[in-house]
């Protein structure tokens, strides 16, 4: 970190300080609402955001949704990630498995996959296993490739020490090259679980009968400005709270490493 | 090139007659063992006997083969031609009765110190800790069972290796260079508790070194490896615990480096074990 110039300033402000910015543009958009320089067509007031943000939430008609979005995004990332994480262990682990799969897998993941939607269509229909089969290739390559490269980093030298020490096959994947793989495989998940997020808005953007996509696509041709609003700020807490279970998952898992100690 | 008498040595600093077999170590038998890595020969036709119980310090300039022939005793390597037998029987691919220390330490990181030190020990939750617990006791550690790697010092990582290898009751101790990285006062300290343990156990250990002082202050016998063969074969007549400052260990220091000094410098490292070459890095940070 560089040291600044100015004086240290006290701790309650340095809290406070990151703050004033965000507060400051919800107030002045609240005003501009409310004194109709904005229109609610294009954007509604932040009140109105959350009043219907909590009408939703009363009819339980936003508990179904989120509950759709989330069993999508969970299946489609058990499946995906799942398949991903076994290739990522042969190919790192294997040579022959490697010079088998690889080149294939790097070609298919050079095709953006929301690129496949038309061909998805065409195979599943606008049924949920379309969606599924979305979410996992999003999922799929960063699994893959972080689960390779974690493997391919673990350091021989204490794959040599264990195996010296007696270890091999299970024991030593289980206690050596998996542990070692960790930090990387880790990484994969942060980034499949974004990944899982943006191929899943797409997704139900497109044809869908539940979900949050759903939800914010029924409320545009009702015009309901503030629906949608509420749709796009679920998404972000949504990836937010992934991305905290994410770091949650590496403090605990990989609390032996000095990097992720908590502070 | 003459091998310098070790019996001379001896009657001049009257200690007692080495090689007292003790119980429990291992007797090792090497038989015209060669290897050489691609056109290269590391070692070429070395016999060698070595007794149970018995402390012997490989010294040679860097690249000679003594490192390899450490890594052939642990299985870690295949030999070209010939054999090793210990205690008359030829060597297996990991044998319970040898356990080797490395360079580094190469603790597992993710595993608390007595975890590392319990790596592969076979029984009950409970005993093996309790039997990891002891060793790290017999090392001076107890107090760090429950610690994380990383926040030992390097000496202390090296002793916690100790205690890995020898809470297996090992026959055969390899010691490949593991003090190198060491400060000279916690060298000191390791060599003593080395000693101690030796002592105290009777396995038969094997010490690869650069530092011709730690050859002479720890084994029974020291070999010199040049040219793929044994130069030479001193033993080392000092009583125990040995005196660093005494003259006859001055003596024989100044014996053994002089020997190593008389052969010119090999001209190029080798590349030993190039089997696979991982990687060290990532996709993303």
């Amino acid at each position: 970190m560089a040291s600044t110039i100015s004086s240290p300033s006290p701790r309650w402000l340095d809290q406070i300080t990151p703050w004033l910015v965000p507060v400051a543009i919800l107030a002045s958009w609240q005003a501009a609402a409310q004194l109709g320089w904005l229109s609610t067509r294009i954007l509604p007031a932040p009140s109105a955001v959350l009043s219907a943000a909590w009408s939703l939430a009363a009819s339980g008609e936003l508990l179904t949704h989120l509950k759709a979005s989330f069993a999508r995004a969970a299946i489609g990332f058990a499946i995906g990630g799942g398949i991903g994480f076994f290739f990522g262990l042969i190919n790192g682990g294997y040579r022959l498995a490697e010079n088998l799969f690889d080149t294939t897998l790097q070609m298919v993941r050079n095709v953006p996959h929301l690129a496949l939607i038309p061909l998805v269509i065409l195979w599943f229909g606008i049924g949920e296993e379309g969606k599924l089969f979305l979410v996992a290739l999003g999922v799929f390559f960063p699994i893959y490739l972080n689960t390779f490269h974690g493997i391919r980093a673990v350091d021989a030298s204490l794959v040599e020490m264990g195996r010296s020490y007696g270890l091999s096959g299970w024991s030593l994947f289980r206690q050596v090259i998996l542990p070692g793989a960790l930090p990387g495989i880790l990484v994969g998940v942060r980034y499949a679980l974004g990944f899982m997020w943006l191929t899943l808005i797409v997704a139900e953007t497109i044809s869908a009968t539940s979900g949050i996509g759903y939800m914010a696509m029924n409320a545009r041709e009702f015009l309901q400005t503030d629906i949608v609003v509420v749709a796009i700020l679920l998404y972000a807490v949504l990836g937010k709270l992934a991305d905290v279970a994410a770091r949650l998952l590496e403090r605990r898992l990989l609390r032996w490493n000095p990097a992720y100690a908590p502070v | 090139m003459g091998v310098i008498d070790s019996n001379e040595i001896r009657a001049l600093t009257g200690a007692p007659a080495p090689g007292e077999a003790r119980r429990s170590g291992v007797r090792i038998r090497f038989d015209g063992l060669s290897k050489a890595y691609a056109a290269r020969q590391v070692l070429n036709d070395v016999n060698l006997d070595i007794e149970p119980g018995e402390f012997v310090a490989i010294v040679g300039r860097s690249g000679c083969g003594k490192s390899t022939l450490l890594r052939l005793l642990a299985g870690l390597e295949q030999p070209g031609a010939g054999g090793i037998a210990l205690d008359g029987e030829p060597l297996q691919q990991t044998r319970d009765e040898l356990r080797l220390m490395f360079q580094d330490a190469r603790l597992l990181p993710w595993r608390t110190v007595v975890d590392n030190v319990a790596l592969g020990l076979p029984g009950s939750r409970a005993d093996v800790r309790r039997a990891a617990l002891a060793a790290l006791a017999d090392v001076g550690l107890a107090d760090r069972a429950d610690e994380w790697p990383s926040r030992l010092s390097g000496g202390q990582r090296q002793r916690v290796a100790l205690a890995r290898a020898l809470v297996h009751k090992p026959r055969l101790l390899l010691l490949d260079e593991p003090l190198g990285a060491l400060d000279a006062l916690t060298r000191i300290e390791m060599h003593q508790l080395i000693e101690r343990l030796w002592l105290a156990q009777g396995f038969t250990a094997l010490l690869v070194t650069h530092d011709v002082a730690e050859a002479v202050a720890l084994a029974d016998r020291v070999l010199l490896i040049e040219d793929g063969g044994i130069a030479l074969d001193l033993r080392v007549p000092l009583a125990r615990p040995r005196e660093r400052g005494s003259a006859a260990f001055a003596a024989l220091e100044d014996d053994v480096l002089r020997r190593v000094l008389q052969h010119p410098p090999l001209e190029d490292e080798p590349q030993p074990s190039s089997a696979v070459s991982f990687g060290q890095w990532r996709w993303a940070a």
